[in-house]
């Protein structure tokens, strides 16, 4: 078996079986780490496709940062080890396994046609050459994406502020 | 002419070590996890998380389309990836602030729970 190979299978297990487990597991904590192992599960992907500037911003932002966010969000609220409804689960999970396997037959019939404007020879990362100094070039780049850089720094201006003001508290007198 | 041009681009495309679609079902099922997680789960973090999932496999979609369109498409797909993470870091937080504010109003992290606009 061709190694790419071998690494999509055991990546695509991974951040599968983590996804599960997200929605399976009965304690929020496991929940929590089974979210943490579909995303690094996704890193990987990243890594296998060649884009190895956002793999480490993936498990520096999700891994390190969101993740640790939600376990703080689960410290401070109550467990709550009822509300798991393994019929509503199995049925909306009958559901989604019938759209998966429509959607599925919907990929696969497409692909044996090629998709156009796809090179079929690509998805194999170029060791020599990394992503990173080109994506921060077209960042800076009036004619590429310089708007949509500045976007998002004021969206992330915007939700810095949002969080200080919900998350103020409430009933004291300002000082 | 056509057909034969056509057969061995088939053939091409299943001689990669990856093929495309295989990204794109991975996707789909992480998509359909998230989706689920979002419509059974009855706590606003669950919710929150299925959200995570559900902009994961958006990811993932662009990165594998950029990656198989050459060096530049690997770019752009890396850009919006990017911004995708970017969304997702700043929906958690406010998300969660507005979730521990419920849970201080209401004493609850259920969906259904909240239902005043204001006490």
């Amino acid at each position: 078996m061709e190694p790419q190979i071998l690494a999509f299978l055991v990546l695509a297990t991974t951040a599968i079986a983590g996804g599960i487990i997200t929605l399976w597991s009965k304690y929020i904590v496991h929940a929590t780490f089974g979210l943490m192992m579909s995303l690094l599960g996704v890193a990987g992907f990243y890594v296998l496709l060649g884009s190895d500037l956002l793999a480490v911003t993936q498990v520096v932002v999700y891994v390190g940062g969101v993740v640790i966010l939600y376990l703080f969000g689960v410290m401070l609220t109550p467990p709550d080890l009822e509300e798991r409804s393994k019929l509503r689960i199995g049925i909306v999970g009958g559901l989604a396994t019938v759209a998966g396997i429509l959607l599925i037959a919907a990929v696969n019939g497409m692909s044996t046609s090629g998709w156009q404007g796809l090179d079929p020879e690509g998805g194999v990362p170029d060791a020599a050459v990394s992503v990173i100094d080109s994506v921060g070039r077209s960042f800076m780049n009036k004619d590429q994406y310089l708007l949509v850089f500045e976007l998002a720094s004021v969206l992330l201006l915007v939700a810095l502020i949002g969080a200080v003001y919900v998350a103020r508290r409430r009933g004291e007198p300002s000082q | 002419m056509i057909a034969v041009l056509a057969s061995t681009a088939v053939v091409q495309s299943t001689a990669t070590p990856v093929p495309v679609h295989w990204y794109l079902i991975v996707s789909i099922v992480l998509f359909l996890i998230g989706i689920t997680v979002v419509l059974t789960r009855r706590n606003l973090i669950y919710v929150l998380m299925g959200v995570e999932l559900i902009l994961n496999a958006a990811a993932l979609n662009f990165i594998a389309f950029g990656s198989y369109r050459g060096a530049h498409g690997l770019v752009d797909g890396t850009v919006m990836a990017t911004l995708i993470i970017v969304m997702a870091a700043t929906e958690a937080t406010i998300a969660l602030a507005i979730v521990l504010n419920v849970f201080g109003l209401f004493q609850s992290v259920r969906p259904q729970d909240p239902n005043l606009l204001r006490e």
